[in-house]
């Protein structure tokens, strides 16, 4: 690690003000991701601000309309709400699949989002969901938030405060786990989300993306049978030593078609 | 057998220490006035060195020293320690390594400097701060490609980056057999490079003692001695007896910490220069980058059987990827610890292996768990079991149709090894029952309901433990002895001090060795304490690899103990008035033979070091070394079956049974040995399934983290079936034969060729380890087009 100012913020206000003041300043979550990045010295912030002491960043609450995360949620408090598993089991289920005990225990939703790894698990919820991200300044759609490549809609001085998740119908996400680290290969989320049926699939490519094809398919007839002969081009897909792009398309037809058979 | 004698299923003492934390590492020790070393590395696996630029770094805060390889001349290279001689007579071509780069670089990661400073942030500071001049060269990364025409050249000294080229066995009379035979088959594979991962890291903190001239290494090592004397005798850093090595709680080797590296003589030497105790730990990035890495083989194999089935010959090609240079122990790896194990369990005629060691630019190759063994049992049974679905034959029958029958004991190999004893056929009855062997045909059918593919492998391996007698080693190359010492000592009170030449880095010797006190010597298994590690406190001693702490580590005990109880003997007669001959020794206890005068060994002990009543010309004291050659290897052997599903859909492979039956010999505490089963089928499952060194073409190691280096996790092996059927060793003291490495060298055929069982069904007819998702699925397509 190089040497940082080590800020604990008392408030989302306080900690946005720092980063907004200082484009070398860094906000920590879950420390999941970025202490890894520091101690591997791939990092060199000014300041790094704790968002740990912040009261209130962390509940979970469901109503009629949906279930809202708070930013500072571990994955093991979402995989372990009684809330999101009577709302929304599939995201209950998702969560209890990210990493291994320790990582859930500590990563949080605010910071997988904000790092939108091509292969992390929740932007397949968000936006398979059709969820609404909110920040200490605005509210922004799940498809409008993820942009590329960890890249985000964040601003500098933009904090994850919460996601909002609306109900949604049959819903399931199926993940084709990285060997060595267990993120997604391919990950699917199917849903009858509120706004219609959506399709999401994450690690397959640089960003997050939405298969119109299946939806449509979906829309039309709700059974695996429907998307098992639909595949996606592998032109752009991520390749690496553990599955080409060519793997990865036919994957996200199989893992499509298994998430469709366990939502029911 | 006693409560916590030899055969009783202790719990390890050692695992409470480890698992409350309170166990002393290397990296726990801590030093006044200590400082920190950090490598500078070079990013580039082929690469001229011009210049190295030392002065801005040398004048950050901080800085003690900045050594470069020019700067450590006086300083003897590294060694290989196993001489070949080669297919001409002529000796292998061992290239100069120095401890730091000098001219060039040849791996990625190999060490160009050392920043010596105050804390281990400044030493990174200043390291990140050394400018080097790198003039970038091709790489050479394809052992199968390294001695081809046109390839960079990585040693003058080794022309067509050819170490040297070795056989075994006489090809003129192999390839007439060949000629003549009713069926051959034949296959070509390689064994996967694996990085061996144990759980802490190489570390070591130096010392130098000016008022006493003194160096001191603490070091994560497997045989400290072997380290003393390589760094006194070929690197001249101190004499011997100047020279401590002490390796405490070691957290794993694997075989990774036998060898001598760079870091370590780097240290020993400037911590006298910059009279400060220096430390340097490995992060997981340097070790993916510099602990040896093991196998890497690419062979062609042949079997020639006739109409019955009968094992005629044997015909293995292997190149073997030594990477940039030869490691301590690398030249033996892919030659008297793989081809002398060819013969398997069977009683093939003749074999013949050709052996190409080559260089490439990649970090050296060395044994790792097994080492060479698992190449051979590979190369073994995976051409056994393709023979037996070429010619149609059931797999275990064919292989009881060639096994070395339980008769034939002592029996000559062709590859010039002599098999002490052994039940094969027994071992494969007894596994095919834990296997369930009868209902496999019925879980295959289940599986296909389900869409799956389910496919069964056997592994029938052997290999040879308890290495090594040492003159037979001397003969084939080896630069040092191969024996193992024990002292036992009494204290005044009657508790013991074990000491042994041997190391525990995983092995639980300090159980299972205090179970062979208490046995021989009747003392309680509490009273018994095992100390090792530290060459100013033990006799000197070869360390642990190879499976031989419990075949010649133990059997040097077994030696001592009988010197205690001699010893005794004369005690005890002196005491009890009788002659030496009528005194008998069970249970701790000296007893006149049809008395029952009787002496404890406890009570022997206090006159020996009270001796006011004692024998005359005795020397007092009750403290017994011993030195133990081994007359042979031991050889244990076995058969596991393993048992896979498939999806064809996804490629994922799953181990739903695995059945393993092994002779060990005699066992002294089958819960340690069901435990070094357990851990070294995982490993074997590890390189089958899911272990990959990949480098890419300009030699970058593409798998150098956790990310993309896949360890075996718990939910990746099922519960095994263990079963044992041990056949006593004639040839030690104990009958043990070596338990460490088998599962290692087993389970790769055994999963492997499983996974091909299961694929065949959908015309797949071959796939390299590890069978990852995505080759099994791009095979599957392949076989499909
Ligand atoms: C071994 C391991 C396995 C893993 N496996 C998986 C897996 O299977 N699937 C998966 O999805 N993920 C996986 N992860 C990642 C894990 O989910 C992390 O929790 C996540 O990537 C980051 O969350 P964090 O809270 O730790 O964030 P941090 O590491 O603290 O921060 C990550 C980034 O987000 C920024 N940030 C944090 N909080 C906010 C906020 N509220 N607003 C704006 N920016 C913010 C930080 O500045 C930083 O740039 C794994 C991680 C590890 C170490």
């Amino acid at each position: 690690m190089y040497n940082f100012e080590y800020k604990k913020a008392g408030s989302v206000d306080e900690a946005a003000g720092i980063v907004g003041a200082d484009d070398e300043a860094k906000l920590l979550a879950g420390g999941m991701t970025y202490i890894p990045t520091l101690k591997q010295r791939l990092a060199a912030p000014t300041t790094v601000v704790d968002l740990n002491g912040v009261g209130g960043m962390d509940g979970i609450s469901a109503d009629g309309n949906g279930v809202t995360v708070g930013a500072m949620a571990r994955h093991a408090a979402v995989a372990a709400s009684a809330e999101v598993a009577a709302a929304i089991p599939a995201l209950a289920d998702l969560a209890s699949h990210i990493g291994d005990p320790q990582v859930r225990n500590r990563g949080t939703i605010g910071g997988s989002i904000a790092n939108n790894d091509p292969a992390a698990d929740y932007p397949a919820a968000l936006v398979g969901l059709g969820a609404t991200v909110q920040t200490n300044k605005r509210t922004i759609a799940a498809d409008d938030f993820f942009t590329g490549l960890f890249e985000t809609a964040l601003g500098q001085d933009e904090i994850v405060t919460a996601v909002s998740f609306p109900r949604a119908g049959k819903a399931a996400y199926m993940k084709f786990p990285n060997p060595a680290s267990r993120y997604a290969i391919v990950g699917v989320f199917v849903a009858q989300a509120a706004d219609g049926v959506r399709v999401a699939v994450t690690g397959a490519g640089p960003c997050v993306f939405r298969v119109a094809e299946m939806e449509a398919a979906l829309a039309a007839n709700w059974s695996a049978d429907s998307v098992a002969g639909l595949g996606i081009s592998a032109d752009g897909l991520n390749e690496d030593i553990h599955a080409s792009a060519e793997y990865r398309a036919h994957l996200v037809t199989v893992m499509a078609k298994r998430a469709v058979a366990k939502a029911g | 057998m006693t409560e916590q004698g030899i055969g009783a299923a202790v719990a390890r003492r050692e695992d409470r220490r480890f698992v409350t934390g309170q166990g002393h590492y290397t990296d726990d020790i801590n030093r006044r006035g200590q400082t920190y070393a950090c490598f500078v590395r070079s990013p580039h696996a082929h690469a001229t060195l011009n210049g190295v630029d030392t002065a801005a770094a040398g004048a950050m805060p901080g800085v003690r020293a900045i050594f470069v390889g020019e700067d450590m001349a006086e300083v003897g290279p590294l060694i290989c320690g196993w001489a070949i001689t080669d297919v001409n007579g002529e000796p292998f071509r061992a290239p100069p390594h120095p401890a730091l780069a000098i001219g060039k670089v040849n791996y990625a990661g190999e060490a160009v400097a050392v920043v010596i400073a105050d804390t281990l942030e400044q030493a990174k500071d200043a390291a990140a701060a050394v400018e080097v001049d790198y003039g970038l060269l091709d790489a050479v990364v394809d052992p199968a490609q390294a001695t081809a025409g046109g390839q960079p050249q990585i040693h003058e000294a080794a022309p067509g980056n050819l170490s040297f080229e070795w056989a075994l066995g006489d090809k003129a009379a192999v390839d007439a057999v060949f000629d003549g035979a009713a069926h051959v088959t034949s296959l070509e594979f390689a064994n996967n490079r694996l990085v061996p991962n144990a759980m802490e890291p190489r570390a070591c903190v130096a010392e130098y003692d000016a008022g006493s001239g003194e160096h001191t290494l603490h070091i994560a090592s497997q045989n400290p001695h072997v380290h003393r004397l390589v760094m006194s005798a070929f690197h001249g850093l101190a004499p011997e007896h100047k020279l401590r090595v002490v390796a405490p709680d070691v957290g794993g080797g694997f075989g990774s910490k036998i060898f001598i590296y760079a870091e370590e003589v780097v240290l020993t030497w400037a911590a006298s220069r910059v009279r400060r105790p220096i430390k340097w730990t490995a992060e997981r990035s340097e070790s993916f980058l510099t602990d040896a890495h093991g196998r890497d083989h690419v062979t062609t194999a042949e079997l020639a059987l006739d109409s019955d089935g009968k094992f005629l010959a044997m015909r293995v090609d292997t190149t073997a990827n030594m990477g940039a240079y030869l490691s301590t122990f690398a030249s033996a790896v892919p030659t008297y610890l793989y081809a002398t194990l060819l013969a398997g369990q069977y009683t093939t005629g003749g074999i013949y292996c050709n052996v190409k060691a080559v260089f490439t630019n990649t970090v050296p190759v060395d044994a790792y768990r097994g080492a060479g063994r698992p190449e051979a049992a590979y190369v073994v049974e995976r051409l056994v079991e393709a023979a037996a679905a070429e010619t149609g034959r059931d797999p275990a029958d064919l292989r009881k149709t060639n096994f070395v029958p339980t008769d034939a004991f002592p029996y000559e190999t062709p590859v010039i090894m002599q098999y002490d004893c052994g039940d094969f056929a027994g071992s494969m009855d007894q596994a095919l029952d834990l296997a369930g062997y009868g209902g496999f045909q019925a879980r295959k059918a289940e599986s296909k309901a389900g869409g799956r593919l389910r496919g069964i492998g056997f592994s029938s391996y052997i290999e040879a433990c308890g290495v090594a007698p040492s003159a037979a080693a001397g003969s084939l190359g080896a630069g040092v002895g191969l024996w193992e010492s024990a002292n036992i000592r009494f204290n005044p009170t009657g508790n013991v001090q074990l000491f042994t030449g041997c190391h525990s880095h995983g092995q639980g010797h300090e159980t299972a060795y205090a179970q062979i006190v208490a046995d021989k010597l009747g003392v309680p298994y509490e009273q018994v304490e095992v100390i090792h590690g530290d060459s100013s406190k033990i006799p000197f001693g070869m360390g642990t690899y190879g499976s031989r702490s419990a075949a010649v580590g133990g059997s040097a005990i077994v030696k001592a103990a009988d010197k205690v109880i001699e010893k005794g003997r004369k005690i005890a007669a002196h005491t009890l008035e009788a002659s030496e001959d009528d005194i008998e020794f069970a249970g701790g206890n000296f007893t006149v033979k049809g008395t029952d005068k009787a002496m404890n060994i406890a009570e022997v002990a206090f006159t020996a070091y009270v001796p006011h009543n004692y024998p005359e010309g005795l020397e007092p004291g009750l403290d017994e070394t011993a030195f133990y050659d081994p007359l042979n290897f031991s050889f244990p052997a076995g058969t596991h079956i393993c048992e896979v599903e498939v999806d064809p859909e996804t490629g994922s492979v799953s181990i739903e049974r695995y059945a393993a039956v092994d002779d060990f010999g005699v066992l002294i505490n089958p819960l340690i040995v069901e435990g070094q089963v357990h851990g070294g089928i995982g490993q074997g499952v590890g390189q089958a399934m899911l272990e990959h060194a990949v480098y890419d073409g300009a030699g970058q190691l593409v798998s150098g983290s956790y990310m993309d280096y896949t360890m075996p996790r718990a939910d990746d092996v099922p519960s095994y079936d263990v079963g044992f059927n041990g056949v006593p060793s004639p040839l030690n003291p104990l009958g043990v034969k070596g338990c460490g490495e088998a599962g290692a060298i087993a389970a790769p055929a055994a999963v492997m060729n499983a996974v091909h069982d299961a694929l065949r069904d959908v015309g797949v007819g071959h796939i390299e380890m590890p069978a990852t998702p995505l080759r099994v699925w791009q095979a599957i397509q392949d076989a499909a087009a």
